[in-house]
């Protein structure tokens, strides 16, 4: 065999090991999450860990249910997409169809840098602005649900206008055009025949709302309040699955710590969940 | 009902925008005022609260980051997109792989690293926990961006290549590689922005540790690191703000250098 050809040989298996690498991370997270998680949740009683009410990791004896948190995640991810899923599709009908230009480049640059504005920020802004704003409209201490909610519903709205309307732009200029023939409005046509075409894209947009929200951390840690407690109404502070972590990571005995570490394996299955339906609705709109 | 819709449609997009005029604005006004030349002092004191140590940190967390996470990340895309047979059983696993990592949030990330860096391989809380971890976290945007942008090489510049004798290897590194640049740059910038807002993979591997890092082994804070710790301590309003307003603008601009590459690309094509 000539020297080339070894050569080329040889990157060939360089390139694959490479490439191979991305799988052996996520497996070696999965190892640590759920290495530690499954023990816990063996020991402590399923049941006891998904549904168990109360959360008190430091008082005696230590109970570790964290039903409270998988309400408080749930809760504020359906709020955020009821606050960003409207807008957000809206938007990207006006980039897609309204917008020129100028003004185009301007709104989408807009919705761009958004993206890109650090969830720690969002959550600064938020405590500072939202949070007193909230104060004096419900009482309280103004970190709740409601705050929370609105903020991750800004959060992801980028990613819903961003791939709504890339998705509204793939859908062929003559389905538009024909309904325009038979005497449809403009409005009428995009919102009977084009969005119901780009319903498949317009939908994973939405779900990449969803595990954006659900995973947030930093935000939602500075509104949320973070009580350990199942909410009475929307106006009570809550705690999600992610912040539980960041909140008493720093301190967490051995125990403590491996139930943190679960929380984030039920994290994580919601996650898993969640890409799933991603993958399912890309794929059907492969088929269709 | 038009004139609703029409309403309707320009109202969101108003408001879209106004929100991020608000947040921008926001933090410009509570921050200039806080901007002071001592928050630029070399070194940290809690007298001063430089945010300095935490710029250099930042910026030798990225290259660490990048020079872990490029090679794989590059050499990926070229796997996936010249050597790999679509449909096969490998590279949909390695698909599968990508996508789910760039799916997992951030504090799983954080958890990983601090459960396998910091604890298993004994590295503690430091830069280079810090830098491994945050590299798993970009590797799914450097493979996506380096795919799109060999596939974006014109055909006819390969087949050329392929025709005058060059091989395989050689028409990747000396024609697609050149060609596809500007997008791979675009996707590194993109994950140079991601690393520099990124807080909640890091408080549990690089940790919050105020002071310049001399070692890989030490620990450090990013500047979005020094945001969180000053924005959590109620005397340091001021500061914080000032702090989130350099923060803000550094990854604005990291934002339109990488919107600019991605357009040169497009215009090649």
């Amino acid at each position: 065999m000539s020297r080339p050809e070894t050569r080329e040989k040889l990157m060939k298996v360089i390139f694959l090991l490479a490439a191979l690498s991305s799988i052996l991370a996520l497996f070696l997270i999965m190892y640590f999450i759920f290495g530690a998680g499954i023990p816990f949740v063996k020991e402590y009683g399923l049941k006891e860990f998904l549904f168990g009410q109360v959360w008190s990791p430091v008082n005696k004896p230590q109970q570790y249910g964290i039903w409270p948190m998988i309400v408080g995640s749930v809760i504020i991810t359906i709020g955020a997409a009821l606050v960003g899923t409207p807008i957000g599709i809206l938007c990207a009908v006006y980039l897609s169809f309204y917008a020129k230009g100028k003004l185009k480049y301007f709104f989408q640059s807009a919705v761009s840098l958004m993206a890109s504005v650090p969830s720690i920020i969002y959550g600064f802004f938020a405590l500072q602005l939202m949070v007193p704003i909230s104060r004096a409209l419900f009482g309280g201490t103004g970190m709740n649900i409601i705050t929370a909610s609105v903020l991750l519903g800004i959060m992801i709205l980028p990613t819903i206008v961003s791939i709504s309307e890339s998705s509204l732009n793939a859908v062929p200029n003559r389905y538009y055009q024909g309904s325009v023939a038979l005497g449809a409005t403009k409005e009428i046509s995009i919102f009977k025949t084009m969005i119901p075409a780009a319903k498949s894209g317009i939908l994973s947009s939405v779900i990449l709302g969803i595990g954006r929200a659900i995973g947030e951390t930093m935000a939602v840690y500075m509104v949320a309040g973070n009580q350990p407690r199942l909410p009475k109404s929307l106006t009570s502070g809550v705690r999600t699955l992610t912040t539980n972590i960041v909140l008493e990571m720093a301190y967490a005995g051995v125990e403590h710590r491996q139930a943190l570490i679960a929380t984030a394996m039920v994290l994580f299955i919601f996650i898993l969940v969640i890409n799933f339906l991603f993958f399912l609705v890309k794929r059907r709109d492969r088929h269709e | 009902m038009s004139k609703v819709l029409r309403f309707l449609v320009k109202f969101a997009a108003i408001l879209t925008v106004a929100i991020f005029l608000i947040v921008v604005g926001y933090i410009a006004i509570r921050g200039i005022p806080g901007l002071s030349w001592k928050m630029f002092a070399w070194k940290y004191t809690s007298e001063n609260l430089s945010l300095m140590p935490a710029m250099i940190t930042t910026i030798m967390l990225i290259i660490l980051v990048l020079i872990i996470a490029i090679p794989f990340g590059v050499l990926t895309g070229i796997y996936l997109t010249e050597y790999a047979k679509q449909q096969s059983k490998v590279v949909i696993a390695i698909r599968l792989a990508t996508e789910t990592l760039a799916g997992i949030p951030s504090i799983v990330y954080g958890l990983f690293g601090m459960l396998f860096f910091v604890f298993r391989l004994q590295w503690s809380y430091s830069l280079i926990a810090g830098a491994f971890t945050a590299a798993i976290m970009v590797l799914p945007l450097i493979i996506r961006t380096t795919e799109e942008a060999l596939l974006a090489v014109d055909p006819l510049l390969k087949q050329a290549s392929l025709g005058l004798g060059a091989t395989k290897l050689q028409t990747i590194v000396r024609v697609c590689l050149p060609v596809a640049m500007p997008g791979i740059l675009a996707g590194v910038i993109l994950s140079i922005g991601r690393i520099v807002g990124e807080t909640a993979a890091f408080i549990f591997t690089l940790g919050t540790m105020a002071q310049l890092p001399t070692r890989l082994t030490e620990s450090g804070r990013t500047l979005a690191l020094h945001m969180y710790v000053l924005s959590s301590e109620a005397f340091h309003v001021r500061e914080a703000f000032a702090t989130a307003l350099v923060l803000l603008v550094i990854v604005l601009i990291i934002n339109r250098l990488s919107t600019r590459l991605s357009k040169l690309v497009n215009k090649t094509k």
